[in-house]
């Protein structure tokens, strides 16, 4: 079996995960173009290298980051969503992505 | 005794006709550059000579000859799909696979077996007649049947209420066939070289040149080639070419991966499928049982097979057939399936001027060789977009545009 290390659950069966798509901040649907939208939905980088992907641990409905090589099929480092995605910060605009 | 034997062993100049000529030189210019020595890549210059008469064309590979998916499918030749634009499609194929071996004077081995979709849900049931309906009025011999006429059409299967997803009627595609998988390369190759065209394996592209907007030529790794136009048939790589070029595909790659066990006596006659299950299963003509299932659970550009998989499939299998208990499995393999949002292929132009692609073959890809051939040649040649292929086109999803073949396409979603 493949084992893959939750940052929440720790080394687990890769088969409680799902995986979530890279990690793509999303454009403002209310303000982008269509054709800027119809980019952020359909098209992949399909990167082959190393990646940075949410995966998703079913039992504890737990979202993560992983990134992995997708040539060597081995995942190099899991971590919280929170090392990128932060809320904002009361009063001031916020650091790193926003949802 | 076998004398005939003995002197074909002994003859110093083994009886061996080369069956295509030896890799050349690469020529500083070509009017067409075909990317991918595939199936579908060979096809496309096979009917740019027969048809076109167009044969100044380099069909370049970073592998050998049919060594990428078109030699790790499980070959199954079908029309029963969804849409209208996909069952027109897909059965213009199957009919020219019907008089392939025949056309490319070359034995592809095609074995016209009939295909069951199994149902083991009333939605199941649902969508089967749907795609009954719309094959039905598009001339193609499709037919929803109960399990009663399934166990004449199939007695091996298990039709036994006792199990955890019964068997509750299928959607029976007599049409529905297989071939040998890497005979239909070999042949399209032989083909295309006796008509003059140049094929090129373990020349690996590193580049496109782009001028202008469009592609001028190639960068591979036995030198640069300039050219009128490329066409992109890479299977398993599609992004990483497109990539290359300067623009992005709705396309993941995800192994797919299947196996065949030891040859056994002749007992399947049909092509099984099941959605629910997430397996097929044909008998080939040594025998032996070439199986498949889902797409692996997330994307790799590697080929390697996993004991995971095996397990999943053949205890599905077993539901199917629960005499295989001590079926031995010969070969496990992989191929790299570019699976679009909506279970459809990438055919027509590209953001490039004269890039074509050839893309997002899923796990859809095999059947579709000789039409995808026959009408990517019509657009190189003619610069058109055939009314056959036009509703494939990239620009689609820009559109959210997108076909529904999610159901008909594939196992396991």
């Amino acid at each position: 079996m493949k084992i893959m290390p939750c940052p929440l659950n720790g080394p687990c069966n890769i088969s409680e995960f799902v995986y979530g798509g890279d990690v793509v901040n999303r454009p403002d649907p209310t303000a982008c173009s269509d054709e800027a939208w119809a980019d952020y939905v359909f098209m992949e980088d399909n990167a082959a290298g190393i990646v940075r992907e949410w995966w998703y641990h079913v039992a504890t409905a737990y979202w993560f980051i992983v990134e992995r090589n997708t040539v060597t099929d081995e995942i190099v480092r899991t971590y919280s969503a929170s090392e990128i995605y932060r809320p904002p910060d009361s009063g001031g605009t916020g650091g790193g992505g926003r949802f | 005794m076998p004398f005939g034997l003995i002197k074909y062993g002994l003859s110093r100049r083994y009886p061996v006709t080369r069956k295509f000529p030896a890799r050349p030189e690469l020529k500083p210019r070509y009017d067409v550059v075909i990317i991918g020595a595939g199936g579908h890549g060979l096809a496309t210059a096979y009917y740019l000579a027969k048809h076109h008469g167009i044969t100044n064309v380099a069909v370049v590979d970073k592998g050998y000859v049919g060594g990428g998916n078109t030699a790790r499918n499980t070959a199954i030749i079908r029309s029963n799909y969804l849409t209208p634009e996909g069952v027109r499609f897909y059965d213009a194929s199957l009919r020219l696979f019907r008089d392939l071996s025949h056309e490319l004077d070359f034995n592809i081995m095609y074995s016209e077996r009939g295909h069951l979709t199994l149902a083991h849900t009333e939605a199941a049931l649902r969508t089967s007649r749907w795609r009954a309906e719309v094959n039905k009025h598009l001339d193609v011999d499709s037919e929803v049947v109960s399990p009663e006429e399934i166990a004449r059409i199939e007695p091996t299967l298990n039709l036994s209420r006792d199990v955890r997803y019964p068997i509750l009627g299928a959607l029976h595609h007599r049409p529905g066939a297989i071939a040998r998988h890497d005979a239909v390369a070999w042949g399209y190759a032989i083909g295309a070289a006796e008509r003059g065209v140049e094929i090129h394996p373990n020349t690996e592209v590193t580049g496109i040149l782009v001028e202008g907007g469009a592609a001028t030529g190639v960068e591979t790794t036995r030198g640069t080639v300039r050219c009128g136009c490329v066409v992109q048939a890479v299977a398993g790589s599609s992004g990483l070419l497109a990539g290359m070029a300067g623009f992005k595909l709705p396309i993941r790659s995800v192994p797919l991966q299947a196996c065949v066990s030891q040859p056994l006596k002749p007992f399947l006659d049909t092509i099984v499928v099941s959605g629910s299950l997430h397996v097929y299963i044909s008998q080939s003509a040594r025998g032996e049982l070439v199986m498949g299932g889902a797409t692996d659970p997330y994307p790799l550009y590697s080929t390697r097979s996993t004991l995971d998989f095996m397990e999943g499939l053949m205890g599905h299998v077993l539901e199917l057939f629960p005499f295989l208990g001590n079926l031995k499995i010969l070969r496990q393999w992989a191929g790299i399936a570019d699976m679009t949002p909506d279970f459809a292929p990438i055919m027509g132009v590209s953001p490039i001027n004269n890039y074509y692609l050839d893309a997002g073959w899923g796990t859809w890809g095999f059947k579709a060789t000789p039409a995808c051939g026959t009408y990517m040649s019509d657009l190189v040649a003619t610069g058109q977009v055939p009314d056959m292929i036009a509703p494939f086109a990239l620009e689609r999803f820009w559109r959210f545009d997108q076909f529904g073949e999610r159901g008909a396409a594939s196992v396991g979603h």
